[in-house]
């Protein structure tokens, strides 16, 4: 909302500057989002009343203007095609300054001259949406009000501030610049100055001249009109237009203009119709036919259905009610005889009507918010005593007013001890009383009040919102500041929030760096991913209405997200990439809402590069594994195992393993498929895993326990035995371990060996065994029996052989 | 035959103090010490002597031993000394040269911000609890005072699954869930982390972002002790010096409702561009929570008040870090994450 100061001090004396008041209102809940104070561009330009025109004589597109600029005629050229006899325009006499540093100097046009030009908006610095089309093809015309020789910086009111408002949704009744006058009064202690609105009428009665009926009464409250007849058509005198266009509205003419200044003025939106064009003289409020169209005053056809409030007369709708009018009915140059239409409709009805349309109005805004029921008549007045003022009409006689149900007035009960409670005041009924009192609320009553709210507040409806009132008159500031008493939580975090926090900082302490991706992802990544067509991750949660198809579903994996920031972080050649996520993903359940399972995954890609005494490290499968085995013994999940895996569609099928806990699997750990990897422009062999974090969790011990320490010598002994290829290195470890029995205290593989005089298919597996009793010195002759046992039971077993 | 051991005793000190290395240390042992050395020699010669002179002769070439053992050893000493110090020499390195480091991982900002706004209110003695990121209609606007058709749901433009699911265009509902949970027990003090999601997408606004809620329900909370909360939050977020603010302003679920602007971070509060030269930064809403919101969650508004607030945590993270473009958080470019 722009609120123009020079408007908003009709109403209220402002002794503050813009900043002070602006300070104010903020702090009283009515955001200044900012001061904009007009400054014309130009100098040296005033009004001048054309007296005559004659045709160039060596150009047919340039007119010659003798123009009255106060006092003198000038001798002008101009191209414009909008000039007439009559004409107020803006000239740049000699010497004047335009905007761009162009200066004004006498110029001869075809071997005539010109003492100066005649000026267009766009040559003024002015804001062209502001003004007719036409003057936006030729020349800015004037206000007819404004006097030759005057400074047209000061008739088109460019000497202005304007306060711009951001309302919060409760405030809409400030969409009127007398409720924003109201609460600079209550703020500053001025004195308020309504407007003073007298209707001078006519013989005629309104009552004769045309017939009011709602049939939607559900939709609309009330329908105020009034009739002004015999109105000349022009344009607005200067202020009206100046205060239109600083509120950031285009003058049209001087019926359509009052409307618009009573709705700035008072928040009542309000419409014209040329009477003369409303059949049989009649107003019906109801809801569209099935199939009826309407063109709207912005020149669209409108198809309208049955949940939408319309205006109409005997034969047609002439309006969409509350949102825009008919052009069928609009107010033009030929119109004589005015209906002005002051409503109230309902406000959802007029939201979804507005959505539903796309066409959303200055009247639409207000009414979705809300306005004043009870203030319908006297905006009808108002408009009705301005139109007759600006236009030479004369109004009828009386309103035409259907408002079956008068609004009941709303008195709320205040407890003062309440207020104090909620704010940590210690404030007496008396204060509490004088601060409503200056809102102009009615306060009734010593110990508990009874406060009459008036009827443009209609935000004001319980004792809570009092209590706000009082609150922000007083000031939030000077609410005095405490701590809570409160005991302290039970808890301190939910153990699901602890361990995404734990899987976080393990990740992080691996040399992961952590990405946060959106949470919905394209689709099409489960092609690129080569998933089959019932591939489970295909069951995703879809949006309605995402921002664009590449957002369209939410992820059921953080597979893609990942894949996504690798892709350009390659691009743009920021390597290697090592990075994870920790996030929710969502699966469509039998239950309401989705489930949400939290998910760890990483990726890692390119290589650590060499140094200047080490040598590179490929980021391969190994790298990421020694990630997973980390982050998963750091958090105690026991018993983790890894099991070749060959149905990942988008893993090498060779590269490629379950995580598992025990028996629980929880997730992948493997190589990117070849095509997948070209699909998102992948550099080289990219290495993932995702876990279900939630199933980690629960697969975790929850504290680390004691075992004590040996203090009898452990025995360590090499064993490296060469068996085929195809035995997985978990499975010699298996052996291993189960006939080292308790006194094999660990097991390390230190070297894996192929070729020299290794046969063909075959492998040397090495490993470290130490031997330690916890309670005692073993004997030698105790490690070799077991040493022995070991190798036996690997050759029975695995075939493996002792290498010598 | 004094004057022998005197000479060779001399003779001897001499060498060992001219001795470069080990190996002549041990030569000049042996010389003198040995089976075959000087003193062995003179001492044979001790039987041609008169019996009294003996001891008289003994003593001095004890006395000899003594003394060139004693420098041999000190000898010795001063040798290992100079070879340790030569190695020490040769070993010296280019301490400049770059260390061998290990791949170091960040935490993502928004996450070192959402620790670090955790741990302050965790040191206030409030939980940490969460919600579901896909919403009903019913948590999300109607728990909240926020009916269909109500001019506030204008605000923020959801992303919706069904007519009556949407991804939750704010953290509040959380408010709700824990409420229903924690009835009729108190204190209820919790924050609540996590994404938000709202139909938006330009320079300032992501469809995706991050919010954090905190609500506090007990007998006898008030407005000053919101004040007193998130002014102590504000000071321990933002530093001593920072100055709150707390406007009058407009939610659906609390009344009543204020923004907490904090004074400028980049100016202190004589107003610069980040501030729009208001001096004031707004980082918060914030309100006494709405009697409506508690009796739909089932708690008396006559018995029990309470207060909520919720921040955006990228707005927080931007003005901790003089982050400019919201984008950033979600491009993942690793050489913006490795910053932090």
């Amino acid at each position: 909302m722009r609120v123009p100061l020079s408007w908003l001090q009709e109403y209220v004396d402002i002794t503050l500057t813009p900043e002070e008041l602006a300070d104010k209102l903020t702090l009283a809940g009515i955001a200044v989002e900012a001061i904009e104070r007009l400054q014309p561009e130009f100098k040296g330009v005033v009004t001048g009343l054309i007296k005559e025109i004659e045709p160039h004589p060596h150009a047919d597109h340039l007119l010659i203007c003798r123009v009255d600029v106060g006092g003198r005629i000038l001798s002008l050229v101009t191209g414009a095609p909008n000039v007439a006899v009559g004409c107020k325009v803006a000239v740049a006499l000699e010497g004047a300054r335009l905007p761009g540093g162009v200066e004004i100097r006498r110029a001869s046009f075809r071997g005539v001259e010109s003492a100066g030009m005649l000026c267009s908006a766009q040559e003024l610095g002015l804001d062209t949406s502001l003004i007719s089309p036409e003057e936006r093809e030729g020349i800015i015309l004037l206000p007819p009000d404004a006097l030759p020789g005057s400074d047209v910086s000061q008739v088109l009111g460019l000497h202005e501030t304007i306060l711009e408002l951001e309302l919060t949704p409760n405030r809409a009744d400030c969409l009127g610049i007398i409720n924003v006058a109201r609460e600079v009064a209550a703020l500053t202690g001025a004195y308020l100055r309504l407007p003073s609105v007298e209707v001078t009428e006519s013989e005629m009665r309104a009552a004769d001249l045309a017939e009011i009926e709602i049939e939607a009464t559900d939709l609309c409250g009330r329908y105020v009109a009034r009739i002004v007849g015999g109105v000349r058509i022009g344009p607005s005198p200067a202020w009206i237009q100046a205060r239109l266009r600083a509120a950031g509205m285009r003058p049209i003419n001087n019926i359509v203009d009052v409307t618009n200044y009573v709705m700035l003025e008072l928040n009542q939106p309000l419409h014209a119709f040329d009477y003369d064009l409303l059949q049989q003289h009649r107003i019906i409020v109801r809801r569209a036919a099935p199939g009826e169209k309407i063109v709207t005053l912005d020149g669209v056809e409108r198809d309208l259905d049955e949940e939408m409030l319309v205006i109409a007369d005997a034969g047609r709708a002439v309006a969409v009610a509350g949102v825009m009018g008919g052009l069928n009915t609009e107010v033009t140059s030929e119109t004589v005889n005015v209906l002005i239409e002051s409503a109230h409709f309902d406000g959802s009805s007029i939201r979804r009507t507005s959505r539903r349309l796309g066409l959303r109005s200055e009247a639409s805004l207000r009414f979705e918010r809300g306005v004043d029921i009870e203030g319908a008549a006297l905006a009808a007045d108002r408009a009705a005593q301005l139109m007759a003022q600006l236009s030479g009409g004369k109004v009828a006689r009386g309103r035409l007013d259907c408002y079956a149900c008068p609004r009941a007035k709303t008195v709320i009960t205040l407890r003062p001890e309440r207020l104090n409670e909620l704010l940590g005041t210690d404030l007496t009924p008396g204060t509490i009383r004088e601060y409503l009192e200056r809102l102009h609320l009615k306060v009734e009553g010593e110990r508990v009040l009874q406060v009459t709210v008036p009827s443009y507040r209609g935000d004001l409806t319980q004792e809570i919102d009092l209590v706000e009132e009082v609150a922000r008159l007083y000031g939030y500031d000077a609410i005095p500041v405490t701590l809570p008493g409160s005991n302290t939580a039970d808890e301190k975090e939910t153990p699901r929030r602890r361990w995404e926090e734990a899987g976080r900082e393990a990740a992080v302490a691996c040399g992961l760096s952590e990405v946060i991706t959106y949470s919905f992802i394209n689709p099409k990544v489960f092609d690129w991913l080569r998933l089959p067509p019932d591939h489970p991750w295909r069951r995703v949660v879809k949006l309605q209405n995402p921002l664009r198809e590449e957002q369209a579903v939410l992820r059921p994996s953080l597979l893609p997200g990942l894949l996504e920031v690798a892709a350009r972080n390659a691009n743009r050649k920021v390597l290697p990439v090592t990075i994870f996520e920790i996030g929710r993903v969502f699966k469509p359940g039998d239950a309401e809402l989705p489930e949400e399972p939290l998910c760890l995954s990483a990726l890692v890609l390119g290589e650590l590069p060499k140094g200047w005494d080490w040598p590179p490290q490929v980021l391969d499968f190994y790298y990421l594994k020694g990630i997973v085995e980390e982050i998963l013994e750091r958090l105690r999940v026991g018993n983790v195992r890894f099991e070749p895996a060959s149905e990942y569609p988008f893993l090498h099928p060779g590269r490629a393993a379950f995580v598992l806990s025990g028996d629980t699997p929880l997730g992948f750990l493997g190589e990117i498929y070849p095509d997948v990897a070209a699909a998102y422009d992948l550099p080289a062999r990219t290495c993932v895993f995702e876990l279900d974090w939630d199933l980690a969790g629960q697969k975790a011990e929850i504290g680390a326990t004691y075992r004590p320490l040996s203090r009898f010598p452990a025995v360590e002994r090499d064993l490296a035995v060469v068996v085929d290829e195809e035995i997985p290195s978990v499975a010699l470890e298996e052996v291993i371990c189960a006939a080292g029995g308790e006194i094999l205290s660990s097991c390390r593989l230190f070297d894996v060996y192929r070729g020299g005089q290794i046969p063909p298919n075959k492998k040397s597996m090495a490993y470290e065994l130490v031997f330690q009793h916890p309670d005692r010195t073993l004997t030698d002759q105790e490690v070799n029996a077991r040493y022995l046992a070991i190798q036996e039971t690997l050759e029975r077993k695995l075939g493996a052989v002792l290498r010598r | 035959m004094l004057a022998d051991i005197e000479a060779m005793r001399r003779q001897a000190l001499q060498e060992l103090t001219a001795a470069a290395d080990s190996l002549e240390l041990e030569n000049i042992r042996l010389k003198y010490l040995g089976r075959k050395g000087e003193l062995t020699r003179i001492l044979r010669g001790m039987g041609s002597l008169p019996p009294e002179e003996r001891p008289r002769i003994g003593q001095a070439a004890n006395r000899a031993r003594e003394e060139i053992e004693a420098a041999l050893e000190a000898a010795r000493q001063r040798l290992r000394e100079r070879e340790k110090e030569e190695r020490l020499q040769k070993e010296k390195i280019d301490v400049t040269l770059p260390g061998r480091r290990r791949l170091r991982g960040h935490l993502h900002p928004l996450n070192q911000v959402l620790k670090e706004i955790k741990t302050i209110f965790l040191g206030m003695g409030f939980a940490v609890a969460e919600g579901p990121e896909v919403e009903t209609d019913y948590y999300n606007f109607e728990a909240l005072n926020l009916p269909k058709e109500h001019p506030a749901r204008d605000m923020q433009d959801s992303f919706y699954i069904t007519e009556d699911i949407l991804l939750r265009t704010h953290t509040s509902p959380v408010q709700i869930r824990v409420m229903q949970a924690m009835l009729p027990r108190l204190p209820i003090k919790i924050i609540a982390p996590g994404k938000v999601y709202r139909r938006d997408d330009d320079a300032t606004h992501s469809p995706m972002f991050h919010q954090v809620e905190g609500l506090l329900v007990d007998r006898r909370v008030t407005f000053g002790d919101l004040k007193g909360t998130l002014m102590a939050f504000a000071r321990q977020m933002f530093g001593p010096e920072c100055r709150v603010r707390f406007r009058p302003s407009y939610f659906p679920f609390t009344e009543p409702s204020a923004e907490v602007d904090i004074s400028c971070v980049m100016c202190g509060g004589s107003g610069c561009r980040v501030c729009s030269y208001t001096g004031w930064l707004e980082i918060l809403g914030s309100g006494m929570v709405h009697p409506k919101v508690l009796a739909m969650a089932g708690y008396d508004p006559e018995k029990v008040s309470g207060f909520a607030f919720g921040m955006g945590v990228e707005r927080v993270a931007m003005l901790k870090y003089g982050i400019d473009d919201l984008r950033l958080f979600f491009e993942n470019d690793l050489r913006f994450l490795k910053q932090f």
